[in-house]
C-alpha cells in the first residue's frame, strides 16, 4: 500500500512539522511494516510551468521523424518570436498526441527532471528549441509513456508553477501489509494506525449512509458462505468525456495506479480510501438479476483482461441471464464492462469470504488490488458506505444523477464477544498492566470494551479488524501500541538438558573426522534429472530409480529428489575441477528421500486442528512421507598425497574411498567388512560392498570409467556412500575395554601362493581362524605377481602377531599357531607357503 | 719377550727408565693434544694406549725385574698410562662434542620448505555455525530437534495455523511433491519441527531446530530455493514476551559480540501471536551510523538494526493442534536464516558462494566459525 503524505495530511490532523520519516517510523512501532518513504518530485528543478499550445507546424525530417514546431504561451517566461512579440517560446516535441489549445507541461531552460536529465536551450532538427513538453513519466509520476500529459484547460494560467498546482512533489510511504491488517489496505486504515501512534483521536472518513426505500437492481445470492453482503447502488447520466480532476489522477498515480476514466478512477479511488473494493458495470449491458453462486465445473468466464478462463467449481461467480459476469472478488467480465461510453453505471460492493477469494486468486494467477483486499478480509459494515461515496462522487465529478433505491443483499452479521481477563496481557507479554491500560489501548482501536464478572471483559472487536479473534490477539494489539521497545529482557528459568542425542553427536563426529582427513564439506541441491540414472549406470528395476517427483521445480530438468548424494557430489567436483581444482576430496552429510514404490495417497489425511489429532491421524500423515534416511558420501580424484619438493606423491585410488568409510565407521564402534561387489556407480572390478554383519550399510571404490566421463569427473575419481542411520543404532554401543597383555609378541611372516581371484579378506580370515586364540592381528604387507609364483597366481605376505595374555610364547605354541593358521589358510582358499 | 734372568741390573732395562716413561707419556699428551677429530684420536688411541704402544711395551718389561724393583716400575708405568687414558677420554668428549655440534650445523635445512603431503579439509561454515548455535542453546537447557525434509502438509502448515488458503501460504512459495494435493511438500520452514516436538514431548520444552529448507526462489546473490534455518522453540509455564527478549539478546551478544541487543516490531505469523520481527543491532557500527553521512556504514545501510528473522509467543490454535493446554502453558518461538547470519556475519557478499561447494570458499573456514 503506498500512502501518500499529502492525502494522509488530509485525514489526520499531522502538525506540519513531523516529516514522513517520523510518520514511518511510528507506524513501524505500533506493527505497520513501512518499507520505503519515497520523496516523489524531490529531484525536480524548476521552472516547470504549465504551457498552452498556440500552434504548431509539423515537420517531417530526414530520418523519417515527424516533430512538431511548437508555439507554446508560458506567460510569463514567454519570449519574442518572429513577430518581435513576447507571444511563446518554440519547443520542438516528438509527440503528437496534443492539438492547438492544449495546456501541458513545460520544462523550461534550466529544469531538472527526475534522473538528472538536464534542460537547456538547444539546437534540434533545424530550429532552438527554448524547453520541453513533458509526459507524465519525464515528470516521474507514473509510466504513461503514451505521449504529453494533456491538462484540463481551467487548471491554471499559462507559466503558473506546475509543481505546486499539479502536487509532483510528495512524500510517498510504501507500507507492505502482513496478512492480518487488510483494513491496512486503505487510507482509513493507515490513517487510524496513524492517529494511535501519535495518541491523537480519530474521525472516521465514512458514515453509513440513510437507508432507501427499494432495491436499486435485482440480487439474489445462492451462496451466503461465499458473499455475506451484496450491495448495489446507481447512477444514470453520467457524462462519458467527463475525466477525473487532476488531485485524484495523482493520488492514484502515487499510489501506484493508473488513471484511466472517471467511472474506474472514482472504484479505484473509493477503493483506497475505504479498502472496499468496488465493481462497476454498465447497466445497458446487464440482462437479468445478478446472482452470486459458485461455478459449474466447465463454466468459462471472459474476463476483463480479454481472457477466456475455465473456472473451478470452488470459484466464486457473479453471474446475469448471460451467464458468469466476474469471478467473484477477482476480476469482472468484459461482456458488462463499462467504456468509453458508458453513461449507466451499476456500482457493486460486496463482502466474500476471504479464504474464496484467496483460492481463486491463487488458482487463476490472478492477484488483483480487489483479491488482495478480500483475501484479507474486507471491512463488512463499509459496503453501503462505499457505494455511496463512488456514486455520489459520479454525481459530483461526472454530471450523473443519483439512481434512487440501493440493494443490499446481506446475512445477519454474528461477532461474538471475546471474553478476556485483561491480566493476560500481563501473563504473556511480562509488563505489569493495569486493567484500565489495557481497556484503554483497546479502545484505542475501536474495540468496544464491557466489563464482565471477576475482573474480565467483553471485548467487541470493530467491523475492520475480522483477525481479531481471541484473547492473544488482543493482547498483541496491547503489547505493540505500549510498544515492544518496552518489553523488559530476562532469560527464563533454565531446565537440565540433556544435550545432542547419540546419533547428533556422531553425525558431527562423522564431520570432523572426514574434514581432518582432508576432505571439505558441501552442501548440494537435492534436485536432479531422471537422466541422471542412466549417467549413473544404474539398473532398471533398481530402487534408486523410484524417486520422489516435485510438481512444481524450479528447472523442468530437475524434478526429482535425489535418492544418493553422489549426483549432487559429482556435479561440486565437476564444478570445482572446471574452476582449475586439480585434487579434490569432497563429502556431504544429508538426506536422501527413498519413497516406496507404488504407494500412493489419493486422500492425503487432513486432521482437524481444534484438537490433538488422535494416533491413528498421526500414523496416517507418517505413511505419507518416504523414508529419509541421513547418508555421508565422499568423492575424490587427483593426488591423495601431494608430489613436491620431497618426491612423488601418491594418486587417489579405491582403497581411499573404503579408508573414509571404515574411518565413519569406527566412529560408531562397528567394524565394517569388505565384500566384492558389481554396483552402479562403480567400476566393476573395483567396487567393495560394505557391510555390518549381515547388513548391507554402503559401497565404495573406484567409479566406473563411463560414469567419470558421464559426468566429466576427473580420471580415476573414486567415491563412497553410506547409510548413517544404518551404521548408528540410535542406542549407543558401550565399547568393551580390552585387556592388555604385557608379554611379549612373537613375530611370524607368511607368504601364500594363492590363485589371484581368492580376495585377500579371505586368506587373512582364515589365518586368525586357523591360528587360534593366539593371533592378536593379520595384516598384508606386500602382493607380489610374477614368474616366481606363475600365471594365475598371487604371492600374498602376511604378517601375524601372537601373543598370550598369560605368559610367554614357547617356540611349539608359536609353531602350532603358525601351522594352524597354515593349514585353515590352505584348506579354505587353497594357500600354499611360497617356495 | 725377555726371560726373567737373574743377572738383574733395572739401568739396562731402558723402557722402563723413568726418563724413557715421561717421554712416552710426554708424547701421548701432543698427540692427544694434536688430533682434531675422532678419527685421528682413534689412531693417536692405536698408537699411544694400543697393545703395541710404547707404554704397553714397557709394561711387559715389568716381569723381567727382580721383584723388588717390580713395584716401583708397575706404580710408575700404571700412573703413566692411567694419565694417557684420562687425556683421550677428555680429549674423546671434546671432539664428541664438536662433532655433534657440526652435525646439527650440517644437517640444517630450509624450514621454510613447503610440506603439505596430507590435504587439508575444512567442514561447510553453514554447518559449523548451525552447531555453533547449537551448543549456544544447549548450554542454556535446549535440547536440538530434527525433523523429515519432505514433510507433511499438515505439520508444515495446517498445525502451525495455516489452513488450506490462506493468505500466509502466499507469503512462502512451496515446492509441492509429486501434485500440489497430495499433502507433501518441501518442508518451507523449519517450524513443523516444534510442531513433531509438541506433539511427543510434553512441557517444559526448550529445542532448538536447525535444519534445511526449502522454497521456489531462483538462486541469486540474495536468494537460493535450498536454505537453512534454526529454529527455537520454549514451551512452559509462565513464559512471556520479556524471555523472548532476553534469551534473543542472549544470542545476539553470544554471536555478535558483548553489547549486541536485538529489537522487536510488531508483525504477523499465523503461529504466533503477539508476532514479531525481529532485529539485531549493527555489530559493525553499533547505530553510530545513523543520521550521521560522514560515517555511513555498509553492513546495515546507515539503519542501524540489521534484520535478522521473527519470532513471538507461540498461538494458543497451534498449542491446541498439539495438545497442549494453553491457559496453563504459554510458550515463544523465533527463527533466523543461517545463510544470512554467515552472510553478515562473515561478510559474505553473494549467496551463490555458499551453495557452489567451491572448495575455495569453504577452506578458510576449517572447523570452526
Amino acid at each position: 500500500m503506498r500512502v501518500s503524505m499529502s492525502w494522509l495530511r488530509d485525514v489526520v490532523a499531522l502538525p506540519a512539522d513531523v516529516s514522513a520519516r517520523e510518520v514511518a517510523e511510528r507506524l513501524i512501532s505500533v506493527g505497520l511494516e513501512v518499507e520505503s518513504v519515497d520523496h516523489v518530485g524531490a529531484d525536480l528543478v524548476g521552472p516547470l510551468v504549465l504551457g498552452r499550445v498556440l500552434m504548431f507546424v509539423e515537420e517531417e525530417h530526414s530520418n523519417g521523424k515527424t516533430v512538431r514546431w511548437c508555439r507554446v504561451d508560458v506567460g510569463e517566461h514567454n519570449e519574442a518570436g518572429q513577430t518581435g512579440e513576447r507571444d511563446g517560446r518554440g519547443i520542438v516535441c516528438g509527440a503528437r498526441n496534443f492539438a492547438q489549445g492544449d495546456m501541458v507541461v513545460v520544462a523550461l531552460p534550466g529544469a531538472v527532471l527526475p534522473g538528472g536529465f538536464q534542460i537547456a536551450a538547444r539546437k534540434t532538427y533545424g530550429h532552438v528549441s527554448d524547453g520541453m513538453i513533458c509526459s507524465p513519466s519525464e515528470l516521474g509520476v507514473g509510466d504513461d509513456h503514451d505521449g504529453i500529459w494533456i491538462l484540463p484547460g481551467d487548471v491554471g494560467a499559462p507559466g503558473a508553477d506546475a509543481v505546486s498546482l499539479l502536487g509532483l512533489r510528495d512524500d510517498v510511504l510504501d507500507i507492505a501489509v502482513t496478512p492480518d491488517r487488510g483494513y491496512a489496505l486503505s487510507i482509513r486504515g493507515v490513517a487510524r494506525e496513524t492517529a494511535a501512534a501519535f495518541g491523537f483521536l480519530f474521525a472516521d472518513l465514512v458514515q453509513k449512509p440513510a437507508a432507501e426505500d427499494s432495491d436499486s437492481w435485482p440480487v439474489e445470492v445462492h451462496d451466503g458462505l461465499g458473499c455475506d453482503r451484496f450491495v448495489i447502488r446507481s447512477v444514470s447520466g453520467l457524462d462519458p468525456t467527463a475525466t477525473s480532476p487532476l488531485w485524484m489522477q495523482q493520488r492514484l498515480r502515487l499510489a501506484g495506479m493508473r488513471p484511466i476514466s472517471l467511472a474506474v478512477d472514482v472504484t479505484n479511488y473509493v477503493m483506497l480510501e475505504t479498502g472496499q473494493p468496488l465493481h462497476a458495470y454498465d447497466r445497458t449491458r446487464l440482462t437479468g438479476p445478478i446472482v452470486v453462486r459458485r461455478a459449474r465445473s466447465g463454466e468459462k468466464v471472459h474476463t476483463l483482461d480479454d481472457a477466456v478462463r475455465t473456472v473451478d467449481a470452488d470459484d466464486l461467480l457473479i453471474t446475469d441471464d448471460s451467464g458468469p459476469i466476474g469471478i467473484a472478488g477477482v476480476m469482472g467480465g468484459a461482456s458488462t464492462e463499462i467504456d468509453a461510453n458508458s453513461s449507466e453505471i451499476v456500482i457493486e460492493a460486496a463482502h466474500f469470504d476471504p479464504p474464496t477469494i484467496a483460492r481463486s486468486a491463487r488458482r487463476h494467477k490472478l492477484p488483483s488490488e480487489a483479491s488482495r483486499r478480500f483475501a484479507r478480509g474486507v471491512d463488512n459494515a463499509m459496503q453501503e458506505a462505499a457505494a455511496e461515496r463512488a456514486a455520489s462522487l459520479l454525481v459530483e465529478l461526472g454530471g450523473a444523477v443519483l439512481q434512487a433505491g440501493r440493494t443490499v443483499v446481506a446475512q445477519p452479521v454474528v461477532r461474538a464477544d471475546i471474553n478476556f481477563d485483561p491480566q493476560t496481557a500481563t501473563r504473556l507479554v511480562g509488563v505489569n498492566f493495569t486493567d484500565t491500560e489495557v481497556v484503554a489501548y483497546l479502545e484505542q482501536i475501536g474495540c468496544r470494551v464491557n466489563p464482565a464478572d471477576g475482573g474480565w471483559v467483553g471485548v467487541t472487536a470493530p467491523s475492520w479488524r475480522p483477525d481479531l479473534t481471541m484473547p492473544a490477539d488482543l493482547v498483541e494489539e496491547v503489547a505493540r501500541l505500549h510498544g515492544y521497545e518496552h518489553i523488559p529482557s530476562t532469560l527464563p528459568p533454565a531446565p537440565v538438558s540433556s544435550g545432542l542425542t547419540h546419533r547428533q553427536r556422531l553425525r558431527r563426529r562423522v564431520g570432523l573426522v572426514l574434514a581432518g582427513s582432508g576432505y571439505v564439506e558441501v552442501q548440494s541441491y537435492p534436485f536432479q534429472s531422471p537422466q541422471v540414472h542412466d549417467t549413473m549406470g544404474v539398473p532398471a528395476d533398481d530402487q534408486r530409480r523410484h524417486a520422489l517427483v516435485l510438481a512444481n521445480p524450479l528447472s523442468d530438468e530437475e524434478p526429482e529428489l535425489r535418492t544418493s548424494l553422489l549426483p549432487g557430489l559429482f556435479a561440486t567436483m565437476r564444478r570445482n575441477a572446471g574452476r582449475g581444482a586439480d585434487h579434490l576430496a569432497l563429502f556431504e552429510i544429508g538426506l536422501v528421500y527413498r519413497p516406496d514404490p507404488g504407494v500412493r495417497h489419493p486422500h492425503p489425511p487432513r486432521p482437524v486442528v481444534d484438537r490433538r489429532p488422535t494416533d491413528d491421524e498421526l500414523a496416517a500423515i507418517a505413511a505419507l512421507l518416504p523414508r529419509q534416511p541421513h547418508r555421508v558420501a565422499v568423492v575424490l580424484a587427483g593426488e591423495r598425497e601431494r608430489s613436491g619438493w620431497w618426491g612423488k606423491g601418491r594418486p587417489s585410488a579405491w582403497g581411499d574411498a573404503i579408508e573414509a568409510a571404515r574411518a565413519v565407521a569406527d566412529l560408531s564402534g562397528v567394524s565394517l567388512t569388505v565384500v566384492a561387489d558389481e554396483h552402479a556407480p562403480w567400476h566393476p572390478g573395483r567396487c567393495a560392498a560394505l557391510m555390518v554383519g549381515d547388513t548391507l550399510v554402503g559401497h565404495a571404490g573406484e567409479l566406473h570409467p563411463e560414469v567419470v566421463s558421464g559426468f566429466g569427473l576427473p580420471e580415476r575419481t573414486s567415491a563412497m556412500e553410506l547409510d548413517l542411520d544404518l551404521l548408528t543404532p540410535e542406542t549407543e554401543l558401550l565399547t568393551a575395554a580390552p585387556s592388555l597383555s604385557t608379554h611379549p609378541v612373537a613375530k611370524e611372516d607368511l607368504a601364500l601362493v594363492v590363485d589371484d581371484q581368492v580376495p585377500q579378506a579371505d586368506v587373512a580370515a582364515a589365518l586368525i581362524r586357523g591360528g587360534g586364540d593366539l593371533v592378536e592381528s593379520v595384516r598384508l604387507f606386500d602382493v607380489y605377481t610374477g614368474d616366481q609364483v606363475g600365471p594365475g597366481k598371487r604371492s600374498l605376505a602376511f604378517a601375524l602377531r601372537l601373543r598370550a595374555p598369560d605368559h610367554t610364547l614357547t617356540p611349539e605354541e608359536v609353531a602350532s599357531a603358525r601351522d594352524g593358521a597354515l593349514a585353515e589358510a590352505g584348506r579354505v582358499t587353497g594357500a600354499a607357503l611360497r617356495s | 719377550m725377555s726371560a726373567p734372568n737373574s743377572s738383574f741390573d733395572p739401568g739396562e732395562v731402558t723402557p722402563l727408565h723413568p726418563q724413557q716413561v715421561q717421554l712416552a707419556v710426554d708424547e701421548a699428551l701432543a698427540a692427544i693434544a694434536a688430533a682434531d677429530d675422532l678419527e685421528a684420536l682413534k689412531r693417536v688411541r692405536l698408537e699411544h694406549a694400543g697393545d703395541r704402544s710404547p707404554l704397553a711395551l714397557a709394561n711387559r718389561e715389568i716381569g723381567a725385574l727382580p721383584p723388588q724393583a717390580r713395584a716401583e716400575a708397575g706404580q710408575r708405568i700404571g700412573a703413566a698410562r692411567a694419565q694417557v687414558r684420562g687425556a683421550l677420554e677428555a680429549r674423546e668428549e671434546v671432539l664428541h662434542r664438536e662433532r655433534d655440534a657440526r652435525v646439527l650445523v650440517e644437517e640444517r635445512v630450509d624450514i621454510t620448505a613447503p610440506w603439505d603431503v596430507r590435504p587439508r579439509g575444512a567442514r561447510h561454515p553453514l554447518t559449523t555455525l548451525q552447531e555453533r548455535i547449537a551448543d549456544l542453546f544447549i548450554g542454556m537447557g535446549y535440547e536440538v530437534a530434527e525433523g523429515p525434509e519432505v514433510e507433511a502438509e499438515w505439520f508444515n502448515f495446517d498445525a502451525l495455523n495455516m489452513p488450506p488458503a490462506h493468505p500466509a501460504r502466499e507469503m512462502t512459495d512451496t515446492f509441492f511433491v509429486d501434485s500440489p494435493d497430495s499433502g507433501v511438500v518441501m518442508r518451507t520452514h523449519t517450524s513443523p519441527v516444534q510442531v513433531r516436538t509438541m506433539l511427543t514431548e510434553t512441557p517444559p520444552i526448550y529445542v532448538i531446530c536447525p535444519g534445511r529448507t526449502f522454497r521456489t526462489d531462483e538462486l541469486d546473490a540474495t536468494h537460493t530455493p535450498v536454505f537453512s534455518q534454526v529454529e527455537g522453540l520454549v514451551v512452559d509455564k509462565g513464559i512471556t514476551m520479556a524471555h523472548l527478549k532476553g534469551t534473543l539478546d542472549h544470542f545476539a551478544s553470544a554471536m555478535f559480540g558483548e553489547g549486541i541487543g536485538t529489537r522487536l516490531r510488531p508483525s504477523y505469523f499465523p503461529f504466533t501471536e503477539p508476532s514479531a520481527e525481529l532485529d539485531l543491532r549493527c555489530f559493525v557500527c553499533r547505530g553510530d551510523s545513523v543520521g550521521n553521512p560522514d560515517r555511513p556504514c555498509r553492513t546495515c545501510s546507515s539503519e542501524g538494526w540489521i534484520e535478522w528473522g521473527g519470532c513471538g509467543m507461540v498461538n494458543p490454535k497451534v498449542l491446541i493442534a498439539c495438545g497442549i493446554d494453553p491457559d496453563q502453558y504459554s510458550g515463544f518461538a523465533f527463527g533466523m536464516g543461517i545463510e544470512r547470519t554467515l552472510m553478515f556475519r562473515h561478510g559474505v557478499e553473494d549467496m551463490r558462494d555458499m551453495v557452489e561447494g567451491d572448495v575455495r570458499f569453504t577452506l578458510p573456514f576449517g572447523l570452526e566459525v
